[in-house]
């Protein structure tokens, strides 16, 4: 009898750790949903920073998360690229793979101060080229597995049948393997994206922030993250109202590249 | 584009990797020699962190930030390693395929939002709780471990959830032919059979809360003290760098440097010992 008690406990334990894992999900998007829809005027996305609105920020965000993209996908694919289908099976590779996959986890903060080392205390003063390339290596290790691993379903007979045709080596990359994996790698850059484009601790002191709309990124450039980190904190009403919508609006973005990036995926299977 | 350019250029970027993580190591060391000449490894053990009136220099003690980031990381660890054993248990041996897939995309939804939310939302409506049920400021080294545990659970369960699905349906059948419960397949089989990787989620999972800036940020107090009860406010490494790193001046920014290196060399230890040991050099 005592066996199937324990049986039914622990199995009655696992139900309740994901209905209180699903839960927590519901009660932040509710409250996030709440406070957030009910902060959000018409002014939020027509008013910069300075005039109570984010207009600024997301533009800013969505640049630098975008001129990172542009630094990271041709990078991290290429290495990628090298791990499986140059070096594959050679030290080297494995080497490099490992140390990538340890850069994918090294904290988010210690490299907002590497690159402060780098391009903001030797150019004098914040400025957005920082806080874009924080964010690309935020962003390159992710690329680096996403490619490498998807290049490892492509079917070398894919691979041979290219040969066959006398096709040469990086032909075959571009035009058979990588057109064979695009679907996972899109999806990969996709989540990616999702992932830097609501960081906030690589940007803190390399582009900072700015209240006024530019597009100069020689400068200190508009974030929305480490807006609502300021926001947050201060202690008027309007304030914390504009850090809501912004929570909520950046929420939704990064929720909804998600999911556009797991329905890409479930389309082609 | 010729093959040979091709060919550099792909080797060039693999190699980007192991110049980025040698680079960040040599910049953190170099920026901390100063402090590093100053304090020597007492630092790790001084709680003292004073600058002098000129700004100039001071006593700067890593102690208070350290001993913040292990406890924080250590009520995360203790609260979400159940729940995400739980939930993975839920994943793959209780739930429909067709509720496990729902279920699954709620939790790695609740791993996509930014940490900043979490900040955002455990200083309004967690904190509070927080303070009417166990007492203290609110803000603290509780909340901040229990919202840093909601954030490490999406990641620790789903890595377990996919060790545990690599267990043979073989074994597990001959186990449930023999009479065993689920729960003693699970313990007797399935457990023995993912260790390594249930193992190596926790260490990973360890490393992402010991570096997490942002949540624990809005959440830990940011106060330079010792605390004496789990409530008390506190700071971590990280927080402190988020905080009060853009200011500092000369030997206060070197023993900041200082922190980021300690920090880093330690999650480095933790990250490559999960991979190697625990999850094995796969062969892909």
């Amino acid at each position: 009898m005592n066996r199937l008690f324990v049986n039914k406990l622990i199995l009655g334990l696992s139900t309740l750790s994901a209905v209180i894992g699903i839960g927590f999900l519901f009660w932040i998007l509710i409250t996030l949903s709440y406070k957030g829809i009910t902060s959000i005027h018409w002014s939020t996305f027509t008013n910069d920073l300075v005039e109570g609105g984010i207009r600024n920020l997301l533009v800013g965000q969505f640049t630098m998360a975008i001129l990172a993209s542009f630094l990271a996908v041709p990078l991290g694919m290429m290495a990628g690229i090298y791990l499986r289908e140059y070096g594959h099976g050679s030290k080297l590779a494995s080497v490099i793979r490992n140390l990538s996959d340890v850069m994918m986890s090294a904290p988010s903060i210690v490299i907002g101060v590497f690159v402060f080392a780098l391009l903001v205390d030797p150019f004098g003063g914040y400025n957005g080229w920082a806080g874009i390339v924080a964010l690309a290596i935020m962003m390159i290790p992710i690329i680096i597995s996403t490619t490498d691993n998807m290049l490892a379903l492509v079917p070398k007979e894919l691979r041979e049948a290219g040969i066959a045709l006398g096709g040469s080596k990086h032909k075959i990359i571009l035009q058979i393997v990588i057109k064979a994996a695009k679907v996972g790698i899109t999806t990969g850059i996709l989540l990616s994206f999702a992932r830097i484009i609501g960081e906030t601790a690589p940007l803190l002191f390399t582009s900072a922030n700015n209240q006024f709309f530019t597009m100069d990124l020689n400068g200190q450039f508009p974030s929305l993250t480490v807006s609502i980190y300021n926001l947050a904190t201060y202690p008027d009403e309007a304030s914390r109202e504009l850090a809501w919508a912004a929570s909520f609006i950046l929420t939704m973005i990064v929720l909804c590249i998600n999911l556009i990036g797991r329905f890409v995926i479930r389309n082609k299977k | 584009m010729s093959g040979k350019l091709f060919r550099n250029f792909s080797f060039l970027s693999a190699t980007l990797s192991f110049f980025l993580l040698v680079g960040i190591f040599a910049i953190l060391f170099t920026y901390a020699q100063d402090a590093m000449h100053a304090f020597g490894i007492d630092f790790l053990f001084n709680e003292t962190w004073e600058a002098d009136e000129d700004d100039e220099g001071g006593v700067f003690g890593g102690f208070i930030p350290i001993v913040g980031t292990l406890l924080s990381t250590i009520i995360a660890m203790v609260i979400a390693t159940p729940l995400a054993m739980g939930i993975a248990i839920f994943l793959t041996e209780i739930a429909s395929p067709k509720i496990s897939k729902g279920v699954s995309v709620a939790i790695e939804l609740l791993a996509a939002i930014p940490s900043i939310i979490y900040g955002m939302w455990g200083l309004f409506y967690f904190a509070p709780i927080v303070q009417k049920t166990v007492g203290g400021d609110g803000v603290g080294l509780l909340t901040a471990g229990i919202v840093l545990a909601i954030m490490i659970i999406p990641f620790m369960a789903s890595i377990t959830r996919d060790s545990m699905n690599t267990t043979p349906l073989v074994l597990k059948e001959s186990a449930y032919a023999m009479g065993a419960t689920k729960f003693e397949v699970i313990k007797d089989v399935i457990m023995p059979y993912a260790k390594g990787g249930i193992i190596g989620s926790i260490i990973l999972a360890l490393g992402r809360a010991l570096g997490e800036t942002m949540a624990v940020a809005f959440l830990i107090g940011s106060v330079m003290s010792l605390p004496h009860r789990i409530t008390d406010p506190t700071t971590s490494i990280p927080v402190l760098l988020a905080n009060n790193f853009a200011e500092a001046q000369d030997l206060e920014m070197s023993a900041m440097y200082y922190l980021a290196l300690v920090l880093f060399v330690v999650s480095f230890v933790i990250i490559s010992a999960a991979k190697f040991y625990f999850f094995g050099k796969k062969a892909k």
